[in-house]
C-alpha cells in the first residue's frame, strides 16, 4: 500500500473516461448491449452492464508473475478499470522470456508495482493498484473489497490459503462476503482454469488428491543405489545437508547453499559413474521448479479472464467449474463439475454461529453440544486459531487439555472467536463463532 | 466521556485479528481424533499441547526382534499437509536396516507413497511394522540389512547388543532399553 502513490506518478492519467477515443470499445460493448440466446438468463443488455464492468466491477489479481501478466494484461485490455495486484515476489532475469510486462532494467524490482505501472502506462483508464507483500499480510477486510478474485498462483500453499480465506469469510447471512474466485494454474504443457464459489461449488481444498504428487525418490534408493542425477541432488538436500548442517534449514534462494548442494551432488554422481548433475538441475530438484511455458499461461489466463469477465457481466453462462487443458499431444480440453467433498476440511465445514454465557465451564459447554439437536456430537474436540480447548484423543492431548473443561469459556475464549470442532463420528468438522451473550465479567 | 463505539469498533477489531486455523490444522485435529485406541505399545507426548503439529511418539515392541526397547520418533508436520508427508525422524541411533543413523526413516508412505488420503495413523502403523519387520529389501542402513539377510541370528544378536547401548561393527548406539 505504501508504494502505491509512486506508481501513479508516472503513469497515465487515470480518470474513468481518460483515454477514450472513438471506437475504443467497439468490440466490447455490442456484446453487452444486445441481447443473445446464449446469454445468461440473468443477463441485462445495456448500459448499465457496461458501467458496472468500467466504473464498478473490482477485481483482485493474486500473483502478478507467468499467469498474472497474462491476466493483468487480459483484463485490462476488456475493459476492468479497478484493477488491484498482490504479489510478494521481486522480478528475476529468468522471467522475463514470459513475464512480458518486465524488463531487464526491471530486475530486482517488486512483481506487483512494475506490472501495475506498465499496465496503467500501456492502457490508459486503467488503474492498477499494487501490493507488495504477501497474500497472508491482509485480512477479510481487504478481501471483502472485491467482486472477484483471480489467482495465479504457483504453489499449492498459496492456493490453499487463498480459498480457505474466501470460503471462511462468506458468511450466509449476508449475500454480498460470497465471492468469486477463479483459479488458474500451469504445469509445463499443462493446466486447469476452475471457477469456486464459496459453499457452491466444489473448492481447492475438495481436489486436494487430484494433484499430482510432488516428485519424491525412496530415501532407501538415494541413499544406496542412486541412478539418476536427481538422485544425488536429493542426496545432498535430504541426507547429507541436515547431517552436515543440523537445524539450519536450506535456503533455496541462497547462491552459497545451492552451490554446497550443487558439489556434494557432483562428488556423490561421480563415486557412482552417473552424469547429468548441473547447477541448473540442482536448482531445479531443490526449488522443484516445473518448466514454464508462455503459450500454456496465455491460454489458461484468457480461459480464466473469461470467466471473470462472465462473472462481472453476466453475459454467458460460467464454467461448470473445472477446465483441464493438456498440450501435451495436440489441444485437448476436458470440462467437467468437479463435486464438493462433503468432508472437506474448508467447505465442507458446517459452520454454526451460537450465542454462549461466558460463565459456563468448557464441559458445561461440551455437554450441550453433544445434547443440542443442532450439533449432535458424540465426542467432540475443539480447537481454536491459537490453540486447543479439548482435545478427546490421543491419549496425552486429552491430559493435557483436561483442566480446561473446568474453566470457564469467559477465560477460554473471546466473543466472535471461531472454534473449530471436530468428531471421530462426523466426517466433517464443525466451525462454531461463539458470541458472549451475558457479562464475561468476573466476581473478583 | 468514555467513547463507546470506539471501544466496540476496538473490540471488533480485536475479534478478527484472532487466528483461525489452517487447513492443515483442521486435518491434523481429525486425524488426531482418530487416535483414541493406540495399542500400548504405542506413546505420544505433545511438548506443546497447543501445537498439534509437532509431537514424539514412542514405539515399545511387544514381540519381535525389537522387543524390549523403546524408540522414540519426532513428528513435524507443515502446512503443506495433507498435500504432503509429516516428516519423522528416529531421535536415537538405532541399529536397523530401514532407520539410519542419523535418524532417517525409510517408508514408503512417508515418502514415495503418501497420498493425502493416508493420516496420520497410518504412519503410526507403518512405524510400528518396521519393528515387527525389518525389510532388508529397502535399506537405509546398508551394513544392517545385509547383516540380517546373510545371517538372521547373528542380526537379532547384533539388534540386543545395539539396543543395550553397546557397540556394532565398530559403531556405538544409544541405549534404547524400556526402563
Amino acid at each position: 500500500m505504501t508504494t502505491s502513490t509512486a506508481v501513479h506518478s508516472d503513469a497515465a492519467p487515470v480518470s474513468t473516461a481518460a483515454g477514450d477515443w472513438p471506437g475504443r470499445w467497439a468490440r466490447l460493448t455490442p456484446v453487452l448491449r444486445r441481447p443473445g440466446p446464449f446469454a445468461h438468463p440473468q443477463f441485462t443488455p445495456g448500459d448499465e452492464t457496461v458501467d458496472f464492468l468500467m466504473k464498478q466491477c473490482k477485481v483482485l489479481v493474486v500473483g502478478a508473475g507467468g499467469l498474472g501478466c497474462e491476466i493483468l494484461k487480459n483484463l485490462a485490455l476488456s475493459g476492468f478499470r479497478d484493477l488491484h495486484v498482490i504479489d510478494m515476489d521481486t522480478i528475476d532475469v529468468s522471467n522475463l522470456n514470459r513475464q512480458f510486462l518486465f524488463r531487464p532494467a526491471d530486475v530486482g524490482k517488486s512483481k506487483a508495482e512494475v506490472a501495475a505501472a506498465f499496465i496503467m502506462r500501456r492502457v490508459p483508464g486503467c488503474v492498477v493498484t499494487p501490493y507488495f507483500g504477501k497474500i497472508q499480510d491482509k485480512d477479510y477486510d481487504y478481501y471483502q473489497q472485491f467482486n472477484v478474485i483471480i489467482c495465479g498462483l504457483d504453489s499449492v500453499e498459496a492456493r490453499r490459503w487463498m480459498n480457505a480465506t474466501v470460503i471462511g469469510m462468506f458468511d450466509s447471512d449476508s449475500p454480498e462476503t460470497l465471492k468469486p474466485l477463479v483459479d488458474g494454474g500451469t504445469e509445463g504443457f499443462q493446466g486447469q482454469a476452475r471457477v469456486i464459489l464459496p459453499t457452491m461449488t466444489s473448492c481447492y481444498e475438495c481436489s486436494l488428491d487430484m494433484l499430482t504428487r510432488p516428485t519424491t525418490y525412496p530415501v532407501c534408493t538415494i541413499a544406496n543405489t542412486p541412478r539418476l542425477p536427481e538422485h544425488c541432488i536429493e542426496w545432498a538436500s535430504v541426507l547429507e545437508w541436515p547431517r552436515v548442517f543440523g537445524d539450519d534449514k536450506i535456503d533455496t534462494d541462497n547462491p552459497a547453499h545451492l552451490q554446497w548442494l550443487f558439489e556434494t551432488a557432483s562428488n556423490r554422481a561421480e563415486q557412482f559413474n552417473i552424469s547429468g548433475v548441473t547447477y541448473s538441475l540442482t536448482q531445479g530438484v531443490v526449488k522443484n521448479i516445473i518448466p514454464a511455458i508462455a503459450s500454456t499461461n496465455a491460454i489458461i489466463a484468457a480461459a480464466c479472464c473469461n470467466e471473470v469477465f462472465k462473472l462481472a457481466t453476466s453475459s454467458a453462462s460460467l464454467l461448470n467449474n473445472y477446465m483441464m487443458f493438456t498440450g501435451t499431444d495436440g489441444i485437448y480440453t476436458h470440462t467437467f463439475e468437479h463435486e464438493a467433498r462433503s468432508d472437506c476440511p474448508v467447505c465442507g465445514q458446517a459452520r454454526l454461529k451460537m450465542s454462549v454465557n461466558a460463565m459456563w465451564t468448557l464441559e458445561d459447554w461440551i455437554d450441550r453440544l453433544i445434547e443440542s439437536p443442532e450439533t449432535q456430537l458424540k465426542r467432540p474436540s475443539l480447537r481454536t486459531g491459537s490453540g486447543s480447548l479439548y482435545m478427546q484423543a490421543p491419549r496425552a492431548l486429552e491430559q493435557a487439555t483436561r483442566p480446561n473443561l473446568q474453566r470457564t469459556l469467559g477465560e477460554l475464549l473471546s466473543s466472535g472467536e471461531a472454534v473449530t470442532v471436530t468428531d471421530a463420528t462426523l466426517p466433517i468438522s464443525l466451525e462454531i463463532t461463539v458470541t458472549f451473550v451475558e457479562t464475561s465479567e468476573k466476581t473478583e | 466521556m468514555i467513547k463507546i463505539w470506539t471501544m466496540k469498533k476496538e473490540a471488533a477489531e480485536a475479534d478478527k485479528k484472532k487466528p483461525k486455523q489452517s487447513a492443515a490444522q483442521i486435518r491434523v485435529q481429525k486425524d488426531m481424533d482418530e487416535l483414541s485406541d493406540l495399542p500400548k505399545t504405542i506413546d505420544m507426548s505433545f511438548p506443546n499441547p497447543e501445537d498439534l503439529l509437532h509431537f514424539e511418539l514412542s514405539i515399545t515392541p511387544d514381540e519381535g526382534i525389537y522387543m524390549g526397547g523403546r524408540f522414540f520418533f519426532t513428528f513435524s508436520i507443515d502446512a503443506s499437509y495433507p498435500h504432503k508427508a509429516p516428516r519423522v525422524q528416529c531421535k536415537q541411533k538405532i541399529y536397523h536396516p530401514n532407520i539410519d543413523l542419523e535418524g532417517n526413516v525409510c517408508l514408503n508412505i512417508l515418502r514415495e507413497d503418501w497420498k493425502p488420503v493416508l493420516n496420520l495413523h497410518a504412519v503410526i502403523v507403518g512405524l510400528q511394522f518396521l519393528f515387527l519387520e525389518p525389510n532388508a529389501d529397502d535399506p537405509l542402513n546398508k551394513e544392517a540389512a545385509q547383516d540380517l539377510r546373510e545371517n538372521r541370528e547373528r542380526f537379532k544378536m547384533h539388534v540386543a547388543e545395539s539396543m543395550r547401548g553397546g557397540r556394532v561393527n565398530h559403531e556405538s548406539f544409544d541405549c534404547v532399553l524400556a526402563a
